[in-house]
């Protein structure tokens, strides 16, 4: 049982940061109906920007609290920008052509990425410097989370928090939810909708920063391809709670972490990348919509 | 009979390319022009499924991975006997090797085929972009899958399959899959495809049985796909399942969308292209996927349409343009 719960919380732990970098999916399918191949990559760069901004802080010596935060923001906002730059340089303009030719230059950014990674820091891993000590505290019943386990868990619940309130409570989250019903009626009731196509991109963007830097503050092994596989199984995550619904992004993201951490606990480490994929095709097939889709008739 | 002429005169050049060409380019160049082959297959193949029906499958890399292991593992435990069966009974090699090797990439064109009638069944139900999903969840499952089972390798890799696929049998299955989708796109059962591609509800109504065009589609692609990867086995005679991961099947599609949906001869031309352009760009190492990525999305931005669009080169298109170039007479 115990076990269990230990499985229990380290699910929990991947599942987070699979929600967040789902929530970026989710978000900027709602309202382009696009596949950004390129968004596990942007948590690639998260992991990295972190990695660059901490050894650069290393001589101030702050205390570690206070720079977690810093590089934290500061890597957030420096892939807000490359959202932002992706965005406007190779999506907007396909946005008038065929989906198909807007998916390939999703999957060409990818690319650019992965390899622009490579050919900028290496194709060695990097290890990214321990700003946190590790530690560990009992939970009682032979369970225990390690602190960095709770700044995952703790950080991604405050930033989906301030993630549903910029959704639910602002102008911009409003003219979000408009547009991503339609963009004509959006654009016929003055909401600029590039505008908003770019800002839900940034916000994608910084979310899957922040899960890259998560991770690589309790795994500090990241390298340019680490983004290939969190991506999709994120994206898989976020079909699997309903594409363009966010908090079925969020339940997703934890359903995926915690399916499996348990097979690797129970099963075979190397079954793991077969799970998120088994899932996934067990959910299209009986519910297409996602858990928490709404099935929609198709229009003719 | 005019048809059966073509074909021996392919047949006939196929067998003096592949004991000329040997001496005429190095073992790397000869290498990629059998690669381009395949990946022609490949490319061909995908576009019967996303060109001509307009459906969306990022999972072919699973189907060629199933044909590649399947028609290997034909090979390596009966295939080999036969070959040895029938030299013993005074047949020649070359016939031996290449009747085994077309036992075995039918048999793995089945086995690939068989597995996309399994995928394109939920095709019934999912459209769109859930379709591209499944299909893509199903390519990771099958190397999941062969990373696990210990009789094919697992993650060790499948050595020792016997190298009977020359650029003869390559050029052979080129063609054989031009040839059916060419055949294809000017029948009866091409247009209902086509018609469910531009408008699957109105394609219904006229009376087309959508669910049964679309499965055949996906099963006819597969299978192509299967032959392709038996090929590659036998070519290459080494397979391991890092060489059918998503970026793979990502690798097809950039050629098919590159070459224009749905258009045959763009994909064979994309698909030489996209093949070259990689191993051309080595003199600039490192920056050679940099720039590779940066032409797919430049050309995504300035011909989203592909470079063909849905055109056809043909003899006769190329001799119109060359006609209408001529000067006409100065009175």
């Amino acid at each position: 049982m115990s076990e269990f719960l230990q499985q229990l919380v380290n699910g929990i732990t991947w599942g987070s940061v699979y929600a967040l970098i789902a929530l970026g999916y989710t978000m900027v399918y709602g309202i382009l109906r696009l596949i950004n191949f390129a968004h596990g990559d942007v948590y690639m760069l998260g992991a990295f920007g972190g990695y660059f901004l901490a050894r650069a802080l290393a001589p101030a010596a702050m205390p570690g609290g206070a720079m977690a935060i810093v590089v934290l923001l500061g890597s957030m906002v420096a892939c807000g920008a490359v959202g932002f730059l992706i965005e406007r340089l190779a999506y907007r303009p396909v946005r008038r052509s065929s989906r198909l030719a807007a998916l390939i230059t999703a999957i060409g950014v990818s690319l650019l990425l992965e390899n622009g990674g490579i050919l900028l820091f290496g194709a060695d891993p990097k290890f990214f410097p321990q700003i946190i000590p590790a530690r560990q505290y009992q939970l009682g019943a032979g369970v225990s989370v390690s602190n960095q386990q709770l700044i995952v868990i703790l950080v991604s619940i405050a930033l989906m928090l301030g993630l549903r309130f910029i959704v639910l409570h602002t102008r911009v989250g409003k003219a979000m939810r408009a547009v991503s019903h339609s963009h004509t009626a959006a654009a016929l009731m003055g909401i600029s909708v590039d505008r908003i196509i770019t800002f839900t991109f940034v916000l994608g963007s910084a979310l899957a920063a922040a899960a890259g830097v998560l991770v690589a503050l309790q795994n500090p092994k990241i390298d340019p391809l680490m983004g290939i596989m969190p991506g999709l199984k994120a994206f898989v995550a976020a079909v699997l709670g309903g594409i363009g619904n966010i908090p079925g992004a969020v339940l997703g993201g934890l359903v995926m972490g915690i399916a499996e951490v348990m097979v690797v606990g129970y099963l075979s480490p190397t079954w793991r990348d077969a799970i998120a994929f088994v899932l996934l095709i067990a959910i299209l097939l009986f519910r297409p919509a996602g858990i928490l889709g709404k099935n929609t008739a198709e229009k003719v | 009979m005019k048809r059966a002429l073509v074909v021996l005169v392919a047949l006939g050049l196929l067998t003096a390319l592949q004991f000329e060409l040997p001496h005429v380019l190095n073992p790397y160049l000869f290498q990629i022009v059998v690669l381009c082959g395949i990946n022609i297959i490949l490319a061909v193949s995908l576009n019967l499924i996303n060109g001509f029906t307009g459906q969306f499958s990022i999972g072919h890399a699973g189907f060629m991975a199933l044909g590649a292991y399947g028609s290997a593992m034909f090979s390596l435990h009966v295939g080999g006997g036969w070959v040895a069966a029938m030299s013993a009974a005074g047949i020649a090699a070359p016939i031996a090797q290449g009747a085994a090797l077309v036992v075995a990439l039918v048999l793995g064109g089945l086995l690939a085929a068989a597995a996309g009638y399994l995928v394109g069944l939920p095709s019934l139900r999912l459209r769109g972009d859930y379709l591209a999903i499944v299909t893509l969840g199903f390519g990771e499952i099958i190397r999941v899958l062969i990373l696990n089972v210990d009789a094919v390798g697992a993650a060790r890799g499948l050595p020792g399959i016997p190298p009977w696929a020359n650029l003869f049998w390559v050029g052979v299955g080129v063609l054989s899959v031009i040839a059916v989708s060419r055949n294809l796109a000017h029948s009866t059962h091409g247009r209902a495809l086509f018609a469910i591609r531009d408008d699957e509800v109105a394609a219904e109504a006229l009376g087309v049985n959508t669910t049964a065009y679309k499965v055949m589609a996906f099963v006819l692609g597969s299978f192509f796909a299967g032959v392709a990867g038996g090929l590659f086995a036998h070519f290459l005679s080494y397979l391991n399942p890092n060489s059918f991961t998503f970026i793979r099947s990502i690798e097809v599609i950039a050629m098919v969308v590159l070459g224009g949906l749905g258009s045959v001869s763009g994909s064979v031309l994309a698909a030489i292209v996209l093949t070259v352009l990689p191993e051309a760009l080595r003199p600039v190492r490192d920056y050679r996927m940099v720039i590779y990525a940066l032409m797919l999305i430049g050309l995504m931005i300035t011909r989203p349409q592909g470079l063909f669009g849905s055109r056809e080169i043909s003899l006769s298109w190329l001799l119109g343009r060359f006609r209408r170039r001529e000067p006409r007479p100065t009175p």
